[in-house]
């Protein structure tokens, strides 16, 4: 019981920071943000490892948490080139100006 | 072993703090791409935190070793290829894809964890509880946020159209009778922890499509935005399945950061949330209602060479690029252009409305990869007052944006939409591939006016002619 009473404090709090985050944005980066955030909840790809881990020698448990894993890792690490890409775009127009 | 549970505690609250700074600067032009590899060090420590962890504790057996680095390099080197060969102008659908991708992955974890409980965990009656709803809750969103993203990255592709019995009431029963049974089956889970998993994985994909098949391309960035929101609340259950606090706090952290986003791009629009959601596109119902309808009366057309006469007798050119501009490809072309007026001492500004191209953001980011300078693109409420003073305005491939109606008339489903008062200036050229209407369907009333001409044609075609003709007027060509 003591892991989910502070697992749903930190959710509760976790969610407060999240709506504080973000005020103001500029249009210009509606479309990055978007992005990052998007590699950002890739996180999951934690629980991926975690299950592989602990599967032990169950194959079908292996190869579920493999898949995930991997749909994860599309996500994360597609996600932070592609926001990477776009904003690359953007401060190279700072540093030649 | 009892140093590694302080080195991996210390490791997790160095990742969210990254994290929560890599979401904060991801909102700031000038820290925008620092904070975007901030986020993704946090990533890669939080993963190697886990990792090292197993390794103290229970220790990673080769079997493991082997499943994580196959599903890691697979994943990975498709993303990676993904995000390199992708165009700029596929965006939208992109992120789309990402996002289902990682709602998926949520998915296969409590699925996973469903089918094949581990015997260690003994948290009584109300931990077991607990367990099964965020499993039923990781499902359920995680279904959702599939489906409902591959349905965007298909309608945004152009793979799917909008069904008509979509648009009628009958979705809604639809929905709600997926909704219905989607619960069901979460509470047959509930009870012992495995029946009703399939009912829910059917009926919230099914809910998911139904969900996002009726809205139109017009508003899908928000649905994409709204999907990235769930996605992250799918993180945080699936972080409840495993029992991973730093999965609570950055699903957490993204969920709402998500939702706060969606709504800056809402009001970006002038649209609320609720109708995009239930409203359905934007043309099927102004359609149904004769809205804003009527024929063109007064369409003056005229060819590429004497739009470019008009624009070497200038001296104040404002460009509004649009969604066919984004569509066409053109960016590159229209700089070529603007390239040849700027020598001819013409002064050019691109006039970027909130929604310019397929997105909130997107147009600037096409603008800018084909090297036009951040300090020429105005945004509305900075361009507006510009207008009368400006001789040629070149509308490419926008419409609604441009509709006067907008302001004029009250019984259009577009009035109070902010739009761009291009007729203010003395002449506007817009380059169009034909009469169609846009996104709304609503005729635009500028088209009408004596000092607007219609150039028809693909946006970069037209461009393309343009180019030669300035040329051959010798505009630009003094130096």
């Amino acid at each position: 019981m003591s892991f989910f009473s502070e697992a749903l404090w930190v959710l509760l709090l976790g969610s407060l920071l999240g709506l504080e985050l973000i005020g103001k944005v500029p249009p210009t980066l509606h479309t990055p943000l978007m992005s990052g955030a998007n590699a950002i909840s890739g996180i999951t790809m934690l629980a991926a490892l975690t299950l592989i881990i602990k599967s032990g020698d169950n194959l079908p448990l292996l190869i579920i948490g493999s898949i995930s894993l991997g749909f994860a890792l599309f996500n994360v690490i597609g996600g932070f080139l592609v926001t990477d890409r776009m904003l690359a775009m953007f401060s190279r127009k700072k540093t030649r100006k | 072993m009892t140093f590694i549970a302080p080195i991996k505690f210390a490791i997790d609250l160095l990742a969210v703090l990254l994290l929560a700074l890599g979401i904060k600067g991801l909102s700031k032009v000038r820290s925008a791409r620092e904070a975007n590899r901030l986020a993704a060090i946090a990533m890669m420590l939080a993963a190697f935190g886990v990792l090292l962890n197993s390794q103290g504790t229970i220790g990673i057996s080769i079997n493991s070793w082997i499943w994580i680095i196959c599903g890691t390099l697979i994943g990975g080197l498709l993303g990676a290829l993904t995000a390199k060969r992708v165009p700029m102008t596929a965006m939208p659908e992109i992120v789309a894809l990402f996002n289902g991708c990682g709602g998926m992955s949520s998915l296969l974890v409590a699925l996973g964890v469903a089918l094949f409980p581990s015997s260690e965990s003994s948290d009584g009656i109300v931990g077991e509880l607990i367990r099964n709803f965020s499993i039923v809750v990781s499902l359920f969103v995680g279904a959702i946020t599939f489906s409902g993203s591959i349905v965007a990255m298909a309608k945004l592709q152009g793979w799917l159209s909008t069904p008509s019995w979509t648009q009628s009431k009958a979705r809604h029963f639809f929905n709600i009778f997926c909704a219905v049974l989607a619960s069901i089956g979460g509470i047959y889970l509930l009870i012992d922890g495995k029946n009703g998993l399939f009912l829910i994985l059917i009926a919230s994909s099914l809910l998911g499509v139904g969900v996002t098949l009726p809205i139109g391309g017009a508003d899908m960035p928000v649905v994409i935005s709204l999907l990235n929101s769930y996605s992250g609340v799918a993180a945080a259950a699936a972080g409840f399945v495993v029992g991973s606090q730093l999965l609570i706090v950055a699903g957490a952290m993204v969920g709402a950061a998500g939702l706060i986003l969606t709504q800056v791009m809402c009001d970006g629009m002038n649209r609320s949330l609720v109708s995009v959601l239930f409203g359905g596109a934007l043309g099927a119902s102004s359609a149904s209602s004769g809205g804003g309808g009527g024929e063109y009366t007064n369409i003056t057309s005229c060819s590429p060479e004497e739009c470019a006469l008009s624009l070497e007798a200038a001296e104040r050119v404002v460009i509004v690029p649009g969604y066919g501009l984004a569509v066409a490809q053109a960016q590159h072309t229209l700089r070529e252009v603007t390239r040849v007026l700027e020598n001819a001492d013409i002064e050019v500004t691109y006039a970027i409305h909130p929604v310019a191209g397929r997105m909130p953001g997107h147009m600037n980011v096409l603008l800018a990869e084909a090297d036009v300078p951040y300090e020429q693109l105005k945004e509305m409420d900075i361009i507006n007052p510009e207008f009368p003073a400006t001789d040629v305005v070149l509308v490419l491939g926008a419409n609604d944006v441009v509709n006067p109606q907008a302001k004029t008339d009250q019984s259009s489903p577009l009035y109070g939409m902010p739009v761009l008062d291009v007729q203010e200036a003395r002449t506007v050229f817009v380059v169009k591939r034909g009469m169609s209407a846009g996104y709304s369907g609503i005729k635009n009333d500028l088209f009408d006016l004596p000092n607007t001409s219609m150039v028809f044609g693909d946006a970069k075609k037209v461009l393309g002619d343009l180019l030669l003709e300035l040329k051959e007027l010798g505009v630009g060509s003094k130096g």
